[in-house]
């Protein structure tokens, strides 16, 4: 065929388009949903709590992963400075996943655990109180704003649907399970059957009397990463 | 393929085309000052006020919006209906259609300013926008997409002009890139959770973020480029045999890059791997752009003495040529490990953004508000001083981010003599400030040459023989 036909005709071109835009997409792209391969089997993974999903809708609101990436890669400086290399286990209930594409402030993949709460409470009060060279923002309106969990429930459903395993007593059960997590010494039980006795409880915010948006945002900091038993993890050939 | 004869003007729809460059020029104004106010907030964080509203992490996604699709979104709009008209001597197809792009496309953009520093966002790089403007979005484009085939449909020549091929090829590829991207489940009127998660969604979210840079700011800037150099140039393109070769090849290569933004992540690496053998493949339909570009130029080199505006298509040319040497480099695996995640990447992304995509908006600009409005450019000096400050305050990003990113990239991996990492985080972001100054400052000198185009282009719109039958 001559070039001079595709130019003289629209529909031709426009679905020649199509076609040669089509390939690499869906070569590169479908295949993930279906080799076994792509998501390692790994023991400790788990839908995040009430506390923790609105903490990462927080996350997301204020854009934290154009500065932090959730990706550790496996080289030696990188597992030494965060911990050990990324799995896709350990974002595989994450929509949107939030890998990052640029380090202005260190990788936040497996920052649970590394400093206490009331660091945190701190660090996101004004940053350069702990760390003088800081170039992050202050967020002072989270431990202001009260946080809204009315639609906890709703949100958890959402997520069922599009393949976040949630159970119907998590549904059932999220405002209880929000407000155990985030209020200290309550009766959080049925909140760690659940979710399993990873779970961190803590006064996140250092405000004991009401939930804020601060003690979502830490409660999620404080688990990223920890979920997953690498003592019981070995690599597989993917 | 020039086209020496030019019918009356009123067989053009140029009203929206008008109302398009306007709304161009203000975008590039508003995203450009946003654009330095973030790189300030990063010389001196004080300048985030404790403001929500003003925070880093919500006006960095309205930068980027603002720059690609309010800015970038315009030029591509004014021109590709400027161009279709032209080339095709034929009256756009429709001006409902046509009204419907203008106002559909600025409520889109309006909205993205409004909803952002609220802090309403899908949490995805470069398509933050919430589902109900997504929904907009797709309205505005399907109609678009209608209007240019439809104007195709009358044209009096029997042979698609090369231009209005790369304009179709961006207008359909960012079609499906934008409703595969943007699949999600709402929750309320606000908020959505994407329908894909971890693996899955890095991979789609780069396919459709690189093909934004692929599509959106190149084939169609390509496109533009096919219709303004030779104009500007008074001479044909240069070679039409390459422009079959490397259109193919560009959209066909483009679409397979994506994932060289996830070396050594959880992606499985033959993804990755095949990301990078296409990215540097792509260099070869990438130079091929370039240099029918240049080429075209033959015989009329002297020009560049006397005319600003094809200075601006020229090193406009050279910068895409630039960039896209650079990226193909940066996919490569080893070079990607010392370079992801530092400034390299930022910098980079703005030798591409603002020395090709703005810089070659800027000639088209040039060329046709004169045109549409039936007069001279007020100040060829002008245009000469806006091209000076633009190419000065791109030198000064660029190499800042070089610099800073490449030290951080070595800075990070450093070992010192007992095994120990040398430098902590915060040691790498101290030695970072000197870089972050010096692009603050050459994005405000970009930033200022803008501000000399507001004036110029004013000056001529005012000057306009009667300006109101006209408008």
């Amino acid at each position: 065929m001559k070039h001079d036909t595709i130019e003289k005709s629209i529909p031709l071109m426009s679905i020649l388009v199509v076609l040669v835009i089509s390939i690499g997409g869906l070569v590169e792209i479908v295949p993930l949903f279906y080799l076994d391969s792509v998501i390692e089997k790994v023991e400790g993974m788990r839908p995040y709590t009430p506390l923790e999903l609105k903490g990462r809708d927080i996350y997301l609101r204020e854009g934290c992963y154009n500065c932090h990436s959730q990706m550790i890669r496996p080289f030696r400086d990188e597992t030494e400075r965060y911990g050990h290399y990324s799995l896709a286990a350990e974002s595989q209930y994450d929509h949107p996943f939030q890998w990052g594409s640029k380090r202005t402030g260190p990788d936040l993949a497996r920052v649970g655990g590394k400093y206490s709460s009331l660091w945190h409470q701190e660090h996101m009060r004004r940053p350069r109180n702990l760390v003088p060279e800081s170039v992050m923002p202050n967020y002072p309106w989270l431990e202001k704003n009260s946080l809204d969990y009315a639609d906890i429930a709703k949100r958890m459903e959402v997520m069922q649907t599009i393949g976040v395993p949630y159970s119907a007593s998590m549904i059932q059960n999220a405002v209880a399970d929000l407000e155990a997590q985030a209020i200290p010494d309550s009766e959080s039980d049925a909140l760690l059957e659940r979710y399993g006795d990873k779970v961190v409880l803590d006064d996140f915010d250092g405000d004991a009397k009401r939930i804020t948006e601060l003690d979502a945002l830490v409660a999620y900091l404080q688990m990223l990463g920890t979920l997953v038993d690498f003592s019981a993890y070995t690599a597989q050939e993917r | 393929m020039v086209h020496a004869s030019t019918p009356p003007l009123e067989m053009y729809d140029y009203g929206v085309i008008k109302k398009f460059s306007i709304m161009a020029i203000i975008y590039a104004v508003v995203g450009f000052l946003v654009g330095d106010l973030l790189a300030w907030q990063l010389t001196f964080p004080d300048l985030n006020f404790d403001s929500p509203y003003l925070s880093f992490g919500r006006l960095r996604p309205l930068h980027t919006s603002a720059v690609i699709f309010a800015f970038g979104g315009s030029v591509l709009f004014a021109t590709s209906y400027y161009v279709v008209q032209r080339t095709c001597k034929a009256r756009l197809f429709s001006s409902a259609l046509t009204n419907f792009t203008f106002w559909g496309w600025n409520i889109i953009v309006l909205a993205v300013v409004i909803t952002y520093p609220l802090g309403l966002s899908q949490g995805k790089e470069y398509a933050e926008t919430i589902w109900p403007i997504d929904v907009l979005i797709t309205l505005v484009w399907v109609a678009y997409f209608i209007n240019f085939v439809g104007t195709l449909a009358k044209r009096k020549e029997k042979h698609i002009y090369v231009a209005n091929w790369f304009y179709l090829a961006f207008i359909i590829t960012v079609a499906v890139l934008h409703l595969v991207n943007n699949a999600a489940v709402p929750v309320n009127w606000t908020d959505s959770y994407s329908l894909y998660s971890g693996v899955q969604d890095a991979m789609i979210q780069w396919w459709y973020g690189h093909n934004a840079v692929g599509f959106f700011l190149t084939a169609a800037f390509l496109g533009l480029m096919y219709y303004f150099v030779p104009k500007q140039a008074e001479r044909p393109v240069y070679s039409y045999r390459l422009s079959i070769v490397h259109f193919w090849a560009i959209i066909f290569l483009y679409i397979w890059a994506g994932p060289h933004h996830l070396h050594y992540t959880a992606l499985p690496d033959w993804a990755s791997t095949l990301g990078a053998t296409f990215s540097i493949m792509l260099l070869l339909p990438s130079w091929g752009g370039m240099i029918n570009g240049i080429m075209t130029l033959s015989g009329a080199w002297h020009k560049l003495r006397t005319d600003p505006v094809l200075r601006f298509f020229i090193i406009s040319l050279s910068f895409y040529g630039m960039s896209t040497f650079e990226g193909p480099m940066m996919s490569i695996k080893a070079v990607n490990a010392l370079s992801h995640y530092t400034d390299w990447t930022i910098g980079h992304v703005h030798s591409g953004a603002l020395g090709w995509v703005a810089m070659v908006s800027f000639g088209a600009l040039y060329h046709m508000v004169p045109r549409l409005y039936g007069t001279t450019i007020y100040s060829k000096g002008l245009i000469n001083l806006h091209f000076w400050l633009s190419t000065i305050g791109v030198v000064l990003y660029i190499t800042a981010m070089w610099i800073s990113g490449v030290m951080q990239g070595l800075m990070w991996r450093a070992y010192d003599e007992f095994g120990n990492l040398t430098y902590s985080f915060a040691e790498t972001v101290a030695a970072m400030h000197p870089y972050y100054l010096i692009r603050s400052v050459g994005g405000l000198v970009f930033l200022l040459g803008s501000l000399v185009m507001v004036y110029n282009v004013y000056k001529t719109i005012r000057q306009a023989p009667d300006r109101a039958a006209r408008a």
